[in-house]
């Protein structure tokens, strides 16, 4: 997006993979979801991600199969390119420079060289109108082609869609309003149809999906008040007709036929998929409970999967319309989020409210959701305008043995409603335990929320707009049999002012509430050590200074001043006029991110509150206002030299935009690394590479090696060496016979030195988990030097009294080509 | 606008019956419709569905199917009778009695030569239509079951019958059955119960296509007998089926008040070869059992239980938004039911097997426009006068002194004389009547009750003087034309000496009573007129016609007026002519003779001939505009139509001699409440 020397502000995770149709590849082995500014390759049968391809360098906003190659797709995006990939491999083949944002693409085997996609009307990105145009793809050989060819086919669609090709690619239809316009591309002419508006009666006309039968001439389209009208005779101006087909309630979101036309599928708000029998209206089959409303359905082209993409950033895969067989889940993302973001200390997940009443937990590493804590313990009603318990807050303490949320509900005409809940992490069932429910801990909103960081007690402080605060301690009653649990220990206030914001120091030492324009700071025995105001303005944000600059307080005011403040003399240090919206101290140094507001564009910077001058700064992030971010610790501390890069070195800055989009700040550096490990990590594509999977599958493959006939049958012609040599030697110069034998058996005692092998890595496994720190490199090579001396350690412990030379050398080869094996079987 | 004192009345309770069958004549376009009560109603299609002619039921009579061979109608009903209809006296010219039990369906072929009927004993009867009747030919294979419903092969050698469980294709010339469809049952606890076929219908590709009781529509190959498609289409019964005349489209209508569409497409747009049926729209304008339908040209016409007729336009058939595509529905009848006696302040409300006579409540109250008055004295029924006799009264009459009170049915006129001393009320019936006065199409009494006039037939119409001893004929009024129709119209001035008659021929009369012979003919106009009324003063005869046309004639100076030449010099506004209700009746304004008083279904209209004439261009429905304007301001968006639709359903305005208004409402809603319980349906949400 936006460059910086060699900070990029990137999307990473939690992208939307519901944005357009999913495509499922003709073996039905793979389905591929644009997500962000890749295309993601999932395999529909173990749900996990394949491969990540990546190229485009703005959204990706549709893909399409590439007729002619089953093992290509094309895929479009807002940066003006479609891109050819073998999906298989997760190779770029080629890309055709449109030099227009992209918002969909179409595609028709009738139509040989030549994708359709919508560009807007005009040249620019905030132009509102929008068209389809032919692309004729030329040929050539080159990595990059510039595509220049383009021929309008219909003007005024709807940039996302709502456009289908009919049968054998004659004609495509689209709809966008009230009007649905076919295009007949043997005539080069277009009809139009309209439909009233119908407010009255509750009607609504618009359109909302087209798709069209693939054998017959008839084109479904799907309208805002749930009806679905079947087209038939469409040729004429007058006399086409069209039956209607009712179940939903709500809009229609998605159509779809099956291919070969006998069934057809379509999904709205319900969150149900309704099959409807094509030519026998009247039956259809549903596949309700499916969790969230269906914004897409895709068909594999044998017909046999159905795969739903969910408003709630879901994919759902569906085995021959009724069985579920597999859910893939992004980032939930409603319309905002209500808790702050947070991090796991534990996980290292990103925690932030997700489905209706509950916590997601997001690993940013993987990319994949860990699981949801459901908050609220309510069933949730799909029900407009009822009011439902809603998850406001959450957060950890230090070590993540606690998790304290917030829930609340507010009904027209009655009170506010809520719940303070702790949850307790509990190591066995590795997961968050219930421990105590304050109904009605405040007799307002509350506004803020933290955990004591200090080691010695495990306290929670409230604040709400009821003026006060309250500090919640756990008190262990040893006695009772329930155990610990929690209770209010200290309840302060301030001139009944009401507060806004809390923080602790780093240490624990020193709480600070902002109660509007003045700052109190409070020691742990609760006494009101000092306070500090610089009016006007109510205060916004509060944060202390870390490590070394631990002395400061930093304050945001919502008079466009940032305040910090020197406890030790409890003056200001200094202050300046900026409008920040969000601070944010990275727990893991001394640095401060500030997200300012200005003329419609957020700005960052990135300071440490001793120094003067900022160690980063940019303006112009992203359009609207940043309202949540959060620093999350790197699993892997980055070496980076560049000094206006090194606040990324022990954290990484992730936040979301006015848009829900998920951002983050990367360096060059961190960018080549990701490169090369996706390069390295070439590996079976039907299974997902994950950390645990190189882990466990180095381990595994090791395993299996071993215990593997097909091992043991690399190994028989080595076998076969020792007894060729000892059938091709000369009689008279064999030894004994009975020392022929054991040598001979000794030969084959392969097995049972390697059974002694497989247990031992095993446990030096174990113990290298329980170190942590130590590399994968250095694992490896322990294991190799352990393999090594296993299989020479039986070997000597067999040994016979006495050995002539030539038998000794003849053993040892055997052992030498043991080694060897076992060795190419670890390297590889 | 003026303020009136309004009587709002809603004690009214007419009840239209449920519409049983329908038989469209594209040649005449009249829309023939049969009423459960026996009543048949012929409707205009090229007069903008104007009801033009109501036949009046009998007890005993009953209507299953109607049937036009040419310009004749014929009927038939579970009676067991046919009858044929004589439309210009408006009464049966025959009825034959069938010998084959009730009549289910009966059913003509295209060339028009002959009339099939279905018979509960399982006969199919071949009736020969002859120059002035019908005669018996021959009955067909008779069958066990009772024959249902029947079409004709268009070549008219073959007729498929739907009976029980099954349909039967007979020939005609030889008289067998040759081909046995079955017919499946319902599902689940209906498997018991034999399948009714409704209705069936013979295209000329030899495919019948079926609809019954376990609400499938089915698709037949006549040929082999076989089962092409089915279309399940409702839980409950498929009714009624209509293909219209290019056999590319059929309409079913079904229990759950629905008409659904079936065309014959080709499922790719290049080739048409393969045809098939495929459902396409459906129409819900019915809440009950659609049992009779017509798909006409640009229309489909349907009507039911619900007794509305529906004709629904097929929008594709129209190139231009007009008042023809737009969907109608006739509710009310397009003529008088409710009487006002002006002077006395009595209501006379006619129902086809009684009148009632009521007294309007008094108000001495004062209060804002738009307040209700508090009752001094409540409304009050009079008098249920109950007819004589098996035939339904077809028109009947009120003196403005209300002291005479005349009914006439099919057979019979009856004058009654009524007294009235404060609260009680007495009625004679007058006892000798002159013989020539046998029965009327419309009964008319002279302003000063000293005359009665009844229309008869031909077109002439009868005076009798009335007086306390005696009545006495006096003389016959004939008109000139030789026009056999009937009246539906009449009316004479206040000062009594004018009489003015309009008939189905859209012509309408002027005599001179007191010189007892025809005065002038007023130019014939296309549409038949709906509504007309004789000036109190200026004595000219105001005339709305169907298609909305608004004439004003000057008897006295035989020609149109100046004003009414500038109404049609200027033309209507639009939004008048689009209105879908003739206007039934017109008054006039003693106090303000430059007002005319007019209303039609959903509203009322006052036209003030001192106002300049509304453009296309001017706001038509201005009263809500006026009300938000300045009194300096309001002159200058003054025009000659004031509306109001306050009052909606309406069923007769008359005003009183004390200047206050009497509007007569039925809410259609009460209409609705009263009919029996629709078919269950599932709803969503409940």
């Amino acid at each position: 997006m936006v460059a910086h020397g060699e900070i990029h502000v990137v999307h990473r995770g939690g992208n939307k993979i519901n944005f357009r149709e999913t495509v499922i590849t003709n073996d039905s082995r793979f389905l591929l979801c644009a997500s962000g500014e890749s295309v993601k390759v999932y395999s529909s049968s173990s749900e996990e991600c394949v491969h990540d391809l990546q190229g485009h360098t703005d959204l990706v906003s549709g893909i399409v199969r590439n007729p002619s190659n089953h093992l290509q797709v094309y895929s479009c995006s807002a940066d003006g390119t479609v891109r050819l990939w073998d999906f298989t491999d997760g190779i770029l083949i080629k890309t055709f420079i449109i030099g227009y944002p992209i918002y969909s693409i179409y595609i028709s085997e009738n139509h040989g060289g030549v994708v359709f996609v919508v560009v807007p009307m005009a040249n620019d990105k905030s132009s509102e109108l929008f068209q389809l145009v032919a692309v004729h793809l030329p040929l050539s050989g080159d990595q990059e082609v510039e595509a220049r060819e383009l021929s309008a086919v219909l003007c005024d669609v709807s940039p996302s869609g709502a456009a289908s090709f009919g049968r054998k690619g004659e004609y495509i239809a689209a709809v966008k309003g009230l009007q649905l316009e076919v295009f007949f591309f043997k005539k080069q002419k277009s009809h139009r149809f309209f439909l009233k508006s119908g407010n009255k009666k509750g009607a609504k006309n618009a359109f909302t999906c087209v798709s069209c039968h693939p054998k017959e001439d008839c084109i479904a389209t799907g309208h805002e008040d749930g009806k679905i009208r079947l087209w038939r005779n469409f040729n004429q101006k007058k006399e086409y007709t069209y039956s209607t087909l009712h179940w939903h309630h709500g809009a229609v979101n998605t159509l779809q036929f099956t291919p070969e036309g006998t069934n057809l599928l379509s999904g709205g708000i319900e969150s149900v998929l309704v099959q409807w029998h094509y030519t026998q209206e009247n039956q259809k089959d549903f596949l309700p409970r499916l969790g969230g409303a269906i914004t897409h359905i895709a068909v594999s082209p044998d017909g046999s999967l159905f795969c739903t993409s969910h408003s709630d950033n879901k994919i759902t895969i569906i085995q021959s319309c009724v069985k579920v067989s597999a859910i893939i889940q992004g980032l939930v993302k409603g319309e905002g989020v209500r808790t702050d973001l947070t991090i796991d200390p534990r996980s290292k997940a990103l925690v932030l409210n997700g489905k209706p009443g509950h916590l997601q937990f997001y690993s940013l590493h993987r990319d994949k959701l860990l699981y949801n804590l459901d908050i609220v313990q309510q069933e949730y009603i799909h029900e407009e305008g009822l009011d439902q318990f809603e998850v406001v807050k959450a957060a950890f303490d230090t070590r993540g043995n606690w998790l304290a949320t917030v829930e609340e509900r507010t009904q027209k005409g009655s009170e506010l409603e809520i719940n303070l809940k702790l949850w307790a992490y509990d190591e066995q069932t590795q997961s968050f335990m219930l421990n105590t429910t304050v109904t009605a801990p405040h007799e307002d909103q509350i506004t803020a929320m933290c955990f004591s960081p200090s080691p010695e007690t495990t306290m929670l402080v409230t604040i709400s707009f009821d003026g006060h605060f309250k500090a919640w301690l756990l008190a262990d009653h040893s006695d009772t049999k329930e155990g610990a649990c929690w209770s209010c220990d200290f309840v302060g206030g301030y001139h009944h002012l009401k507060p806004g914001c809390c923080c602790f120091s780093a240490d624990g030492s020193l709480l600070a509430v902002g109660f509007q324009e003045v700052v109190t700071v409070w020691s742990p025995s609760w006494e009101l050590l000092t306070t500090l105001s610089q009016p006007p303005g109510a205060i916004r944000d509060l944060c202390f200074g870390r490590l070394s600059c631990s002395k400061y307080l930093l304050g945001t005011s919502t008079k466009n001043q940032l305040c910090c403040w020197n406890l030790l003399t409890c003056s200001l240090e200094w202050s300046t006029p900026v409008d920040v919206s969000l601070l944010q101290a990275d727990p893991l140094s001394e640095n401060m991110a500030a997200f300012c507001s200005q003329s419609g564009c957020s700005d960052l910077f990135v300071f440490k509150p001793g120094e003067p001058r900022p160690l980063y700064s940019q303006k112009a992030l992203c359009t609207g206002k940043v309202q949540r971010a959060v620093f999350a610790p790197r699993d892997q501390m980055l070496e980076s030299c560049e000094e206006h890069a090194q606040w990324l070195n022990r954290s990484q800055l992730y936040f979301f935009t006015q848009h829900m989009d998920l951002m983050t700040f990367s360096t060059k550096t961190e960018e080549d690394r990701l490169l090369a490990s996706s390069k390295r990590l070439m590996v079976d594509d039907s299974v997902a590479v994950t950390p645990f999977y190189l882990l466990l599958g180095k381990h595994r493959q090791q395993q299996e090696a071993l215990t593997n006939p097909m091992a043991e049958r690399i190994q028989l012609p080595q076998g076969s060496i020792a007894i060729k040599e000892l059938l091709y030697t000369p009689a008279h110069v064999l030894p004994s016979a009975s020392f022929l034998c054991s040598m001979f058996v000794r030969s084959l005692l392969i097995s049972s030195s390697s059974a002694s092998e497989e247990k031992e890595p095993v446990e030096e496994e174990m113990e290298s988990e329980e170190e942590d720190s130590e590399g994968e490199a250095e694992l490896r090579d322990a294991r190799q030097d352990l393999g090594g001396s296993a299989a020479w350690g039986p070997g000597e412990e067999l040994g016979a009294p006495a050995l002539t030379k030539a038998q000794e050398r003849e053993l040892r080869r055997v052992k030498h080509f043991d080694h060897s094996w076992l060795s190419s079987v670890l390297e590889c | 606008m003026g303020e009136f004192k309004v009587h709002r009345v809603r004690f009214f309770d007419y009840m239209p019956t449920a519409i049983r069958a329908m038989a469209f004549n594209a040649h005449t376009e009249r829309l023939a419709l049969g009423r459960m009560d026996g009543s048949v109603e012929i409707f205009n299609f090229a007069d903008r569905y104007f009801q033009e002619k109501v036949i009046p039921g009998k007890d005993s009579r009953s209507i299953e199917a109607l049937c036009w061979v040419g310009g004749r109608l014929f009927s038939a009903g579970l009676n067991g009778e046919i009858t044929e209809y004589d439309l210009e006296t408006l009464r049966p010219k025959y009825s034959l009695e069938a010998y084959g039990g009730p009549i289910w369906t009966i059913t003509s072929n295209s060339q028009g030569a002959h009339l099939a009927i279905g018979c509960e004993d399982g006969t199919v009867k071949l009736f020969e239509v002859l120059e002035e009747s019908i005669q018996f030919e021959r009955n067909l294979d008779r069958q066990k079951g009772r024959i249902i419903s029947l079409s004709w092969h268009p070549s008219g050698t073959q007729i498929a019958a739907g009976m029980m469980d099954m349909i039967r294709v007979f020939d005609v010339p030889t008289g067998r059955a040759v081909q046995r469809l079955l017919v499946d049952r319902g599902f689940g606890g209906s498997k018991s119960r034999e399948t009714v076929v409704w209705s069936v219908v013979f295209l000329s590709d030899c495919t019948i296509i079926s609809g019954d009781s376990a609400g499938k529509v089915q698709v037949w190959d006549g040929h082999t007998g076989t089962l092409v498609k089915t279309h399940l289409v409702t839980k409950w019964d498929v009714l009624a089926l209509s293909v219209s005349k290019d056999e590319s489209s059929v309409v079913v209508g079904t229990s759950e008040g629905t008409v659904i569409q079936f065309q014959f497409i080709a499922p790719t747009l290049q080739q048409q070869q393969d045809k098939e049926w495929v459902r396409t729209r459906t129409f819900k304008n019915h809440t009950h059992d659609v049992r009779a339908l017509a798909e006409i040209e640009t229309a489909i016409v349907s009507g039911g239980m619900d007794t509305q007729l529906v004709v629904r336009p097929l929008l594709e058939k129209f190139d231009e938004r007009s008042h023809a595509s737009a969907l109608r529905k006739i509710q009310f009848p397009h003529r008088n039911l409710v009487f006002c006696a002006k002077k006395a302040g009595l209501l006379l409300f006619q129902f086809p097997g009684q009148l009632e006579l009521w007294r309007l409540g008094e108000s001495d109250g004062h209060g804002k426009p738009g307040d209700s008055l508090p009752l001094k004295r409540k409304p009050e029924k009079l008098l249920h006068l109950k007819r004589k006799g098996e035939d339904h009264i077809c028109c009947s009459a009120l003196s403005s002194c209300g002291g005479w009170l005349a009914y006439s049915t099919m057979s019979s006129v009856r004058l009654y004389r009524l007294q009235t001393d404060n609260n009680d009320i007495s009625i004679s019936k007058v006892p000798k009547l002159p013989k020539i006065l046998r029965s009327a199409h419309q009964l008319c009494f002279s302003s000063d009750s000293s005359k009665l006039f009844a229309a008869s037939s031909q077109s002439s119409v009868l005076v009798i003087a009335l007086s306390q001893s005696e009545c006495k004929y006096v003389h016959t009024l004939k008109p000139k034309s030789g026009s056999r129709q009937p009246i539906h119209l009449m009316t004479n001035s206040v000062d009594g000496k004018w009489l003015a008659t309009a008939n189905s021929d859209c012509e309408i009369h002027v005599y001179n009573v007191q010189k007892l012979k025809l005065h002038c003919i007023v130019p014939v106009y296309g549409s038949c007129p709906s509504a007309m009324g004789i000036h109190p003063t200026t004595n000219n005869l105001t005339m709305v016609h169907a298609d909305q046309q608004i004439f004003e004639y000057s008897i006295v100076e035989k020609q149109y007026t100046d004003w009414s030449r500038k109404l049609q010099k200027q033309g209507l506004h639009n939004l008048w002519l689009d209105r879908d209700t003739p206007v039934t009746h017109v008054t006039f304004n003693p106090k303000n003779p430059e007002q005319i008083l007019l209303h039609d279904m959903h509203m009322f209209c006052i036209i003030d001939q001192s106002l300049p004439l509304p453009d296309q261009k001017t706001q038509f429905y201005n009263q809500m505009t006026l009300r938000s304007l300045s009194e300096q301001e309001r002159p200058s968006h003054l025009h000659a139509f004031k509306i109001c639709k306050t009052f909606q359903d309406l069923l007769s305005v008359s005003l009183l001699d004390d200047q206050s208004l009497v509007m007569v409402e039925r809410p259609l809603l009460a209409i609705t409440c009263q009919l029996p319980a629709p078919v269950r349906q599932k709803k969503f949400a409940t």
